[in-house]
């Protein structure tokens, strides 16, 4: 796209109707696997989209192309209305244009991971105020009082000296969501944050992004717990194969599957 | 027992520890240079800089330093150009310089290699969440590759500066006279070669006893994240960012 179509596309009429996210024709292959066909998502603020979807569905690689720690072959996100710029790279691949700007959405899109990731070096606290201080270039005094009651907030601040290593798979990760709450993020992106998890910490990671969901964040979550997409979520998306199989309320689809795969995926889920 | 003969050796051998230490020193840290150096040629990704690092960790890890120190102060110094050098000559003609550079040379291909596994070892993971926070490469280098990285190393680098600690021993051969040359000049001088190497030997074991607690102390200020977890109660102090 030429730098004038491209400032033009990002004139939007108002805000209140500009996505959070929005991705269109977005296009992903591994070698000769083609992970994502073509797919367009759009969140808009205080959307919780739950992305479901049996394994090799493409839908870690979906988030993971959102904020660029996977490069998409084509499409085109969109952050805040903000295009992210490409340019062709080796090998028919495209590149992101400026790698500043990309560092700068990312700063905008809060990740959580499956296996946490959180820096086993520092402690809770540290992890907590090491890229607020060091990305968005806050004082350290006003990041370290935040994190504080961050911690608060996700029940582990008795913890706030301890390392990664030593607390539990569900400490860990609300941990790292508050990790991802301190950036003040304008979009937070969960990848599986309960699939490595024992099932009895489940609920507690669950209750820390149902309150997050109810405070009106928005957010994009890969997930396998199906009663947190059908009773958090504002949308529900199913992916089969690298495609949008189906979109919709979550209540509807949940009552009314509206195409086979997604009835059958629901079933096996209930068995 | 002739506990004047072994009082006096250990002095004399003592007097020269000093020395020995000056080599070690300059050696370490001019390894240290140049393997980072050469760690950043290796990672930087460009084939020419890989190729350079590989052919340079054969020939100084696959050579004993004893040829490459003789190399240096013996061989360099047949080639007019180096004896007519203004800037190689005050060097080369120096055993004590010649010493410092072999050393430097050889640890810096042990360590480069040390370095490039602790950097590979890295977990993903944490790297990846860096860059998911919008930390730039610099920065995701300085606070959790490098951090994380130098940790990994450590153990494998205390044993290479242990190793770097007896090769200055290989410096009597070109004439110096550290802890080895001076207790070989007695050994010959006196022909008590038990007492007067068993001197030495012990002042080795005690200087790489005092290296290998001193790193050993190190490596446990820098990891209490692999300590056992502390009980609830036990306030622990956070490391204090170093880097």
């Amino acid at each position: 796209m030429s730098a004038s179509l491209a400032a033009a596309a990002n004139v939007e009429p108002s805000p209140e109707a500009t996505p959070a996210i929005s991705v269109k024709e977005m296009r992903k292959c591994f070698g000769d696997h083609e992970v994502l066909k073509g797919i367009s998502l759009e969140a808009h603020k205080g959307d919780v989209i739950s992305i479901l979807g049996s394994s090799g569905s493409g839908k870690s690689t979906l988030l993971r192309c959102i904020n660029l720690l996977e490069t998409p072959d084509s499409g085109e996100v969109r952050v805040g209305g903000e295009l992210i710029r490409m340019k062709p790279g080796q090998g028919g691949h495209q590149t992101p244009a400026d790698i500043r700007q990309v560092e700068r959405i990312r700063a905008d899109l809060a990740m959580v991971f499956q296996s946490f990731n959180l820096w086993s070096h520092m402690t809770v606290l540290e992890n907590l105020v090491a890229a607020p201080v060091h990305v968005l270039k806050r004082p350290r005094a006003e990041c370290l009082e935040q994190a504080e009651a961050l911690l608060k907030r996700v029940g582990i601040w008795e913890r706030r000296n301890y390392y990664p290593p030593h607390m539990s798979g569900g400490q860990q990760q609300r941990a790292a969501i508050a990790r991802a709450l301190a950036m003040n993020p304008k979009v937070m992106l969960f990848d599986e944050p309960t699939s490595a998890l024992d099932p009895e910490l489940v609920g507690e990671v669950l209750r820390v992004m149902r309150s997050l969901a109810e405070e009106g964040r928005t957010m994009l979550v890969v997930t396998h717990e199906m009663g947190f997409a059908r009773d958090v979520s504002s949308k529900v998306m199913f992916l089969h194969k690298g495609e949008v199989d189906s979109l919709g309320e979550p209540k509807e689809m949940f009552a009314r599957p509206p195409t086979q795969q997604f009835k059958q995926f629901i079933t096996n889920f209930n068995k | 027992m002739d506990y004047d003969f072994y009082l006096s050796t250990m002095w004399s051998v003592l007097k020269a520890l000093p020395l020995t230490l000056e080599i070690w020193f300059f050696g370490i840290a001019f390894g240290l240079v140049i393997a980072t150096g050469l760690t950043w040629l290796r990672a930087s990704g460009y084939k020419s800089g890989e190729y350079f690092t590989r052919a340079y960790v054969f020939v100084f890890r696959g050579s004993p330093l004893l040829v490459q120190l003789y190399l240096i102060y013996f061989g360099l110094s047949q080639f007019d150009f180096v004896r007519h050098s203004p800037i190689l000559w005050p060097i080369l003609r120096d055993p004590m310089y010649c010493t410092i550079v072999a050393m430097a040379l050889n640890t810096a291909a042990y360590e480069s290699e040390i370095f490039r596994g602790a950097l590979k070892a890295v977990p993903v993971g944490q790297i990846e969440a860096a860059k998911a926070f919008g930390m730039s490469a610099f920065t995701r280098f300085r606070i959790v590759t490098l951090p994380i990285a130098l940790r990994l190393a450590l153990p494998a680098y205390s044993t290479e500066i242990i190793l770097m600690t007896k090769a200055t021993a290989l410096a009597s051969v070109v004439t110096i006279m550290e802890m080895m040359g001076t207790a070989q000049k007695i050994q010959h001088d006196t022909f008590r070669p038990i007492e007067v190497l068993t001197c030495a030997g012990v002042i080795y074991l005690l200087l790489n006893l005092s290296i290998a607690r001193l790193f050993a102390w190190v490596e446990y200020l820098l990891s209490p994240h692999l300590r056992p977890a502390p009980d609830q109660s036990q306030r622990i102090k956070p490391v204090p960012e170093v880097l």
